[in-house]
């Protein structure tokens, strides 16, 4: 017997995985859940059919999005993560001993059990006492939020679905005033890879830039992402992510990482060319 | 044949038992079922153009029901609690001119508010009915017309008694609703018909604890948008009748104007959103308002918008109010409605029904969903703080009370010359002049221009209205009445 998991990347692309089998099915209010068990990637999780992370490869990813402004602000005390209901964020924003609070903002409750449940990898580090966790729409969350987090994260899924207002103007515009006059916002950016991905990687980093004084780009390569070739954003109101970087000081704090490291942090700034030219084209 | 009920739709019974047949089209549209217009049966679908058929036996005639149609008019009769419903397919407007074409010939006189569609206003340049306007209320902070109160119903009733009509729009654009009920005993005490523009007022038909029905209040006729809250396809709309009116005479009149190629897409859709609503238009509305009452006290936390509701209820001009529109007044926060409008879509990508001078109208419907409420009141929250000013230096009163110096027939068809704005001042405008939407005239046929309305004119066109009615499509003149 053979059992396939398979995601439409494109029209004309597909992706697969075996599966062992099927550890969870349910439908929450908001989406279709999923999780399996593969000899290749481990366990994996799926909302309506999307991949969102791998056991394997999912510090790749959670690393990235975590690291990146957390080395560049100088002193992140409270934190702000939207989505990420697995708990891959949290668990790495823990393991900083300075950050004194962490609101996490997950919209479907049953994301966060079934993480629990199915997903330890990621969700072990949601009892920690400076998590407090909100089932709440993010795009309502944060509107009333001011002058009050050091850094966003923003873990979103994708521009369509339960996530969709997660990439509007009015949710990062809600994200700069959420912020201290210091902050620093990163999100899941999409591929530049597909077209389709690509149009909505341009459409959000336009309207970032629009509501950030200083927004780069940086990359990196996560296997069962469509392409593999994934974006974050760094939106922020004072520091450059290369220039205000200090890497003395986060090597000082002796974190183990497996992807993220001091070099990589300003090489995966440089992007190709023909990223930075559909960056320009809206910027 | 069992007897029909509101869980049927003739037409669109019909329209199905024909597509199994298969019948060969030897018969108008051209497009043969779709297939002699691929690109656009590909932009439509085949299910749409299938459907896109002509008046034949097996689906009866608009112009002369019999049949399906017929059966269809009558569920929908039962589903409004009217004597006589039609099906029509000319817009609300059409349902409009029909109610005063049927109420009015040449030189007789109808008694409306001045805040009328101008729909009514064309009827009466159709009809050569003569107007009598009663000013509606103004809520000056707002700067919204109102209601008409029932003094000055009375007041216009002894003065003009030989009035054949009375029509009441209801409720406005902006939600607000007359006394409906007492307006209509009024004019019936005087042997004057009621005609009701219930153009925004489907779903109180359907819903639970909205105001009351032209229907209930014992009007003649009304008009009502079944495409706006009822969610029919856009230009379908209804036009009820209450027991004292003929209908067969009412058919004669709907004729004289009406297509004789009635499209079945729209005819289906008023059929299957009748079944609809009449099957779960409860549930349907109360949804939708829950959404409005949401946004509404979210927008009210935000600071500066003023998202009005029943609160405004005076017992007389704003007798009652439909929770389910979502007005929002924007001046405070240094805002024009229209400014907010253009950068709710330029900005934000969110397309609101309109904005004028000091507020802004979001249309809720069951179609909403909550994410997108989120969205809207988040986009409104960023309008404040990222363009919000001091509130100084706005227009703050909207409505203008007219002067009307001859009838709009006579001066829609005078001798007439262009003036530029400015020279056009203290002569009769032989045009309309209005913002779309809401498409309530600022200027109809045969009133006065004054310096005010040529000032709110040019405040208008500077903010971003969009301004329509008049021969010269830049409204950088205006058509008037020749001297003698």
């Amino acid at each position: 017997m053979e059992l396939w998991f398979t995601e439409r990347h494109t029209p004309n692309v597909k992706f697969s995985i075996k599966v062992d089998r099927q550890l969870y099915s349910g439908n929450s209010e908001f989406q279709r859940i999923d999780v399996f068990a593969s000899k290749e990637f481990g366990r994996f999780l799926t909302l309506d059919g999307y991949m969102m992370l791998t056991e394997k490869d999912e510090f790749i990813y959670h690393e990235m999005i975590t690291h990146v402004p957390m080395a560049v602000h100088p002193d992140p005390k409270d934190i702000l993560v939207i989505g990420a209901g697995d708990g891959g964020v949290i668990r790495e924003l823990t393991r900083y001993n300075s950050v004194r609070s962490i609101d996490l903002v997950e919209i479907d409750e049953l994301v966060v059990e079934v993480s629990k449940k199915f997903l330890p990898t990621t969700a072990c580090r949601l009892d920690d006492e400076r998590v407090h966790i909100h089932y709440e729409d993010g795009v309502k969350f944060i509107r009333s939020c001011e002058n009050k987090y050091d850094v966003i994260i923003v873990d979103s899924t994708d521009p369509f679905g339960p996530g969709e207002g997660l990439f509007t103007k009015e949710f990062y515009g809600s994200c700069f005033k959420a912020l201290r006059e210091d902050g620093i916002m990163v999100n899941q950016h999409e591929s530049p890879f597909y077209d389709e991905d690509a149009a909505a990687m341009q459409r959000s980093h336009k309207r970032i830039v629009e509501s950030f004084p200083i927004s780069r780009v940086y990359q990196a390569h996560i296997p069962t992402y469509p392409s593999g070739h994934w974006l974050f954003g760094f939106a922020s109101k004072k520091y450059h992510p290369v220039r205000d970087y200090n890497a003395t000081k986060w090597s000082m704090l002796g974190l183990e990482t497996k992807y993220y490291n001091t070099q990589l942090h300003c090489g995966a700034f440089a992007l190709p060319n023909y990223v930075e030219e559909m960056l320009r084209d809206v910027e | 044949m069992a007897e029909l009920s509101q869980v049927n739709a003739p037409i669109y019974e019909a329209l199905r038992r024909l597509r199994r047949m298969r019948v060969v089209p030897f018969d108008v549209p051209g497009h043969k079922r779709g297939r002699g217009n691929m690109e656009l049966t590909e932009f439509l679908g085949e299910d749409c153009m299938n459907a896109d058929v002509n008046s034949m036996k097996p689906l009866d005639n608009l112009c002369h029901p019999v049949s399906v149609i017929r059966d269809a008019e009558d569920l929908a009769a039962q589903a409004f609690g009217a004597a006589n419903v039609f099906f029509m397919v000319g817009g609300t407007t059409s349902a409009v001119q029909s109610m005063i074409m049927y109420a009015c010939k040449e030189g007789e006189k109808i008694i409306m508010p001045r805040n009328v569609h101008r729909s009514a206003i064309n009827a009466l340049i159709l009809t050569g009915a003569v107007p009598v306007y009663v000013d509606p209320d103004v809520n000056h902070q707002l700067g919204i017309a109102l209601g008409m109160s029932v003094s000055q119903v009375e007041e216009a009733i002894r003065a003009n008694p030989d009035a054949k009509a009375i029509m009441v729009n209801n409720p406005t654009y902006y939600g607000i609703c007359s006394d409906l009920k007492r307006i209509t005993e009024l004019a019936h005490e005087h042997g004057m018909l009621v005609l009701v523009d219930e153009a925004h007022g489907t779903h109180f038909y359907f819903g639970d604890n909205f105001p009351i029905t032209a229907m209930a209040a014992g009007a003649d006729c009304a008009s009502v948008s079944m495409h706006k809250s009822g969610g029919s396809l856009t230009q379908s709309s209804f036009l009820l009748m209450g027991k004292n009116v003929n209908s067969d005479y009412m058919r004669q009149i709907v004729n004289l104007t009406q297509t004789t190629s009635a499209s079945y897409l729209l005819l289906s859709s008023l059929d299957i959103s009748r079944k609809r609503l009449a099957l779960s238009g409860k549930e349907i509305f109360a949804e939708a308002v829950a959404m409005a009452e949401y946004a509404r006290s979210e927008i009210n936390s935000i600071g500066g918008y003023y998202a009005y509701s029943k609160e405004l209820i005076n017992g007389d001009s704003i007798y009652d109010f439909d929770v389910s529109k979502l007005s929002v007044f924007t001046l405070p926060v240094g805002l024009a409605g229209i400014e907010v409008y253009d950068l709710l879509r330029d900005e934000y990508d969110i397309q609101i029904e309109f904005g004028d001078i000091g507020n802004i109208l979001a249309y809720i419907s069951v179609g909403d969903r909550k994410r997108d409420i989120e969205r809207l009141i988040s986009a409104l929250s960023e309008i404040k703080r990222r363009f919000g000013k001091e509130g100084a230096g706005l227009l703050t009163q909207e409505y203008i009370n007219p002067v009307v110096a001859e009838a709009p027939r006579k001066a829609f068809y005078a001798q007439k010359e262009s003036l530029p704005l400015e020279e056009s001042i203290g002569r009769v405008c032989t045009e309309s002049v209005m913002c779309y939407p809401p498409g309530i005239p600022i200027l109809s046929p045969g009133e006065l221009i004054t310096p005010e309305i040529i000032e709110y004119i040019r405040y208008a066109k500077e903010k971003g209205c969009q301004m329509t009615g008049t021969e010269d499509l830049n409204i950088e003149r205006l058509n008037v009445m020749k001297l003698s």
